[in-house]
């Protein structure tokens, strides 16, 4: 109907029929008259809607690579039937690919590049021009003054298409196919890998060497060359319209030239590849695919693919996994727990969040009641028996990640399989792990519970039961100093005394560390401090909204007890004393005072180094209080940043405006907001020096302790390598990892005054291995 | 560039359920408006001898809680089943959403919903025993709530 005008309204209808369509391409069976269909439906539909269909097609590419060879498909057969929408297309992609890259997007940039190369299968670009493309990737490799991590990444898109389109590209122009390899070939010998222990989820090598990703998919690219291209597990639509598609005009790509490295370029970080699983695993099943091979290679690709397309609906995400195409000739259960693993250990972080893949495994376990409970106790198994070599903060996951997981299964477990660990130093690995487990199953049910459903063998290893510890309590207390206004304390508390009445009992408590007292009487008193921190946290032990109720109507005399560091530092020691049989309350106490500003993030941070928490020092508590308080000081400085640059825009606005109006009475106006800016400049300032001033104290008490560990090895003549230094060292590559970011702007400072040449080779090992993660 | 398919991030979790407060004094709209804002969770089905401490544990593995309102009796003033969980920002109460709604709690299933916000009052049950008005009819025995339900009681 040529005089008829397409409404807009018709488009969005027909916008998202067929957005219907195209996610639902592949769900059922008869995907090849679907796609042909679709392909005559599009044709069709291209008069009116082209701009939606190209966008759309190149939404699709972007955000749904597991089933990019059904979508490159459907490009082919259009092209095949209208030539002049298949080179708009390819150009839609080229300008795409460009946009993600500059916007330092490089996951979807990879994709990008592999749905091009899948095109070049469905006849809608000519090989040699994607081998020009490959050829300008690669050299990238020649690049100077680039980070690695640049390098690294078009080497890796390169190698990572290869799957799909090797074959092909191979076929054709094996010339300069291999002249590419051979650059890659030299590139990869000659890159630097000091980042890669950093990255280990295991130490060991064995079972499963943990090899560097570009290392394990040169290996894979290796081997499939060697195999002659043969490659059998990617699903191909394309093959089954051969006849159509080899009609088709092939377009050229436009010879692309990376676009250079600036100063906002940000690339991915490397990986280590993580196995836990081959062939022996599952000795009834079909084979699993060797660690080099490249089906391996495809099928976690795909199976991340599917959970970074669905990881928000946990229902959806399972649905997917399970349904992979071509499951029957692969132990899928194995490569889902594997994949899931290897997301959720991965170093720095994971790709998502941890509490994520807790419930994508129940809900994984709640659709193959059958065989993924099994696979998954397997896995939970191996993953205990090699403890000894995982990376602590892995560890950490490992802990959280099991205890919520038994809190949904009535904690049941065969402990008994554990036993082995129970004639261990309890400081090992094992026993260790086992504790911190039962520790957070307590957190989220309760103490006896804990104990019922452990043997009794197991008691050695349980939580102390969660009390109140109060010094002045009992009657062998009235020798104690402080006693009497302890008790004095209690029965003002009691009758809703306020801060001032606080304030007059406590004048008199005499200070045990000074001679003579200042005229106010309120220097540092660490006996204050006892006898009112210890009085009032045991009154409102009953509950957390108890505590904090406390802390907000005495915050006053808080705030002027803990007025110095030393105060601070005091504050948190006799909280701890109060509360060390409840590291729950403890991290929640401390998140309140900070927040509230009765102790800063430093003091938390020397608390966590100072003698008195030495023995707890290996416990995970300890390092969840000591980042949460990191993260509470980020926070804090990019909201005061956020502040700041907001009112900046709105002074812009101002003067935008008053240059539009010639209004002078607005004068006044930009006075009172540049003061405000001028402030809120002052207050990120001291933001940032805080924050600078918390890594420096942190990064130098680690120093600290592991020289001191190290010199007196060397004097005992006894091995560096104790749990408690395993323990530690990883601790401090944890600082590292968890806040790359922050830490990247300080790292000029941190090698001049810290991580000096002077300094014991172990710990500046983690300082260059740090510095070659964006190398 | 395209935001993306709409459908793909299209989330239902995240779509307003049929739960409407017919207490609240605002339009329907401006009821939604807060709902979209909002950093808060209504959480029900849990057991009456359920912790702050324990609600505090799991929710903070979504990110940092800021409080936790305890849903009381009216009368007794006793926990009786649910609770609102606030987050500092909106992010966090989303992962809550999609990651706890439907999982178990002290051995319970909950399930999670979007609230408008703590104001005096809303913390109490509004059943006519003084729990909540769920708990007057249930007829099976649960113990996590106190047995039979008090209309199947009478």
């Amino acid at each position: 109907m040529r005089g008829k005008v397409t409404s807009y309204r018709d488009i969005i209808k027909k916008s998202q029929h067929l957005q219907c369509t195209l996610i639902k391409l592949g769900f059922a069976c008869s995907l090849e008259s679907n796609l042909e269909g679709l392909a005559g439906v599009l044709e069709a539909d291209l008069p009116n809607y082209k701009s939606k269909i190209l966008r759309l097609l190149c939404t699709v590419a972007r955000l749904l690579p597991e089933k990019l060879t059904i979508y490159t498909t459907l490009v082919g057969l259009l092209n095949a039937r209208n030539y002049n929408f298949g080179g708009e297309f390819v150009e839609a992609m080229i300008r795409q690919l460009k946009e993600s890259l500059k916007a330092n997007n490089y996951n979807e940039a990879v994709y990008l590049v592999r749905f091009l190369s899948d095109l070049v299968n469905c006849h809608v670009i000519a090989a040699p021009s994607m081998v020009a493309m490959f050829e300008n990737f690669v050299s990238v490799t020649q690049e100077e003054d680039v980070p690695q991590v640049r390098r690294d990444w078009y080497v890796y898109a390169f190698l990572s298409s290869l799957p799909w389109v090797g074959k092909e590209l191979y076929e054709k122009k094996d010339a300069e196919m291999d002249r590419i390899f051979a650059n890659t070939e030299s590139y990869l010998k000659r890159r630097q890998k000091t980042h890669v222990p950093m990255l280990q989820v295991w130490t060991a090598d064995k079972p499963h060497p943990q090899e560097e990703y570009l290392d394990c998919l040169w290996a894979q690219i290796q081997k499939l060359k060697k195999d002659r291209w043969q490659e059998r597990h990617i699903l191909r639509p394309y093959l089954a319209f051969d006849s159509i598609l080899c009609e088709a005009l092939q377009h050229n790509l436009p010879p692309f030239t990376p676009p250079p490295h600036t100063e906002d370029s940000v690339y991915p970080m490397p990986r280590v590849i993580f196995r836990m699983f081959d062939y022996t695993d599952d000795p009834e099943g079909p084979v699993m695919p060797g660690s080099h091979s490249v089906e391996r290679f495809v099928i976690e690709e795909n199976l991340h693919c599917i959970i970074k397309s669905h990881w928000k609906e946990r229902k959806t995400c399972a649905a997917q996994l399970v349904s992979y195409p071509g499951k029957n000739k692969i132990p899928l259960n194995y490569h889902i727990v594997e994949v899931i693993f290897a997301e959720l250990f991965q170093l720095p972080a994971p790709p998502h969040i941890d509490v994520m893949y807790t419930t994508l495994l129940i809900e994984l376990c709640k659709l193959q009641p059958g065989s993924l409970p099994q696979v998954l106790a397997q896995a939970t198994e191996m993953l205990y028996m090699r403890l000894d070599t995982m990376n602590t903060t892995c560890v950490d996951r490992f802990i959280n990640w099991f205890s919520h997981h038994l809190s949904n299964f009535q904690f049941r477990w065969s402990w008994e399989d554990w036993s082995d660990c129970l004639s261990q130093d309890p400081e090992s690995p094992k026993p260790k792990f086992v504790r911190e487990v039962l520790e957070k199953c307590m957190r989220l049910s309760y103490h006896q519970r804990i104990l019922d459903i452990v043997p009794p063998t197991f008691s050695a290893l349980c939580p102390a039961n969660p009390t109140c510890i109060y010094k002045y309590g009992d009657e062998s207390s009235n020798s104690l100093p402080g006693h009497s206004v302890a008790l004095c304390l209690a029965v003002a508390f009691k009758s809703k005394a306020t801060n001032d009445e606080i304030f007059s009992i406590l004048k008199d408590v005499p200070n045990p560390n000074q001679d003579d007292d200042d005229d106010e009487g309120f220097s540092f008193n660490p006996l204050k401090i006892e006898v009112f921190v210890q009085t009032l946290l045991h009154l409102a032990a009953k509950s957390f909204s108890h505590s904090f109720s406390a802390l907000a109507k005495f915050h006053e005399v808080f705030k002027t007890l803990a007025e110095s560091d030393e105060g601070k530092l005091h504050v948190l020691r006799v909280m701890f004393e109060v509360w060390r049989n409840h590291p729950q309350m403890i991290a929640v106490l401390v998140d309140k005072m900070i927040r509230t500003q009765i102790v800063d993030c430093a003091a938390v941070a020397n608390w966590i180094f100072s003698s008195e928490l030495s023995r707890d020092f290996t416990r995970l508590f300890v390092w969840e209080i000591l980042h949460s308080t990191i993260r509470k000081m980020n926070k804090h400085v990019l909201k005061i940043q956020k502040e700041l640059e907001e009112a900046k825009e709105k002074l812009a606005r101002q003067h935008k405006r008053r240059s539009d109006d010639d209004d002078r009475s607005s004068d006044r106006k930009d006075g009172a907001l540049e003061e405000q800016i001028e402030r809120l400049q002052e207050k990120v300032e001291s933001a940032q020096s805080e924050q600078k001033n918390l890594f420096l104290v942190i990064f130098q008490r680690f120093i600290m302790i592991l020289t001191e560990h190290l010199v007196r090895c060397e004097t005992d003549g006894t091995s560096v390598l104790t749990p408690w230094y395993k323990n530690c060292i990883e601790r401090l590559q944890q600082i590292f990892l968890q806040h790359h970011q922050i830490i990247q702007q300080y790292m000029v400072t941190l090698e001049n005054l810290l991580f000096t040449a002077e300094l014991d080779p172990h710990i500046l090992a983690v300082f260059q291995q740090f510095c070659a993660l964006q190398a | 560039m395209s935001k993306g398919l709409k459908i793909l991030c299209k989330d239902p979790a995240l779509e307003l359920s049929y739960y409407q407060d017919y207490q609240f004094s605002g339009s329907k709209s401006q009821q939604e408006k807060l709902l979209r804002e909002s950093s808060i969770l209504y959480v029900e089905n849990l057991s009456i001898y359920t912790t702050e401490e324990q609600i505090h544990e799991l929710f903070s593995r979504c990110g940092d809680v800021r409080n936790i309102f305890m849903g009381l009796d009216k009368i007794t003033k006793t926990a009786c089943g649910f609770c609102y969980v606030e987050y500092y920002n909106r992010d966090d109460a989303e992962n809550a959403m999609w990651f706890l709604n439907g999982t178990c709690l002290d051995e319970r299933i909950i399930h999670t919903d979007w609230d408008i916000g703590f104001r005096e009052g809303r913390q109490y049950g509004r059943g006519v025993s003084g729990g909540q008005v769920t708990g007057e009819f249930h007829e099976d025995f649960d113990p996590g709530r106190g047995g039979f339900g008090r209309q199947a009681q009478i």
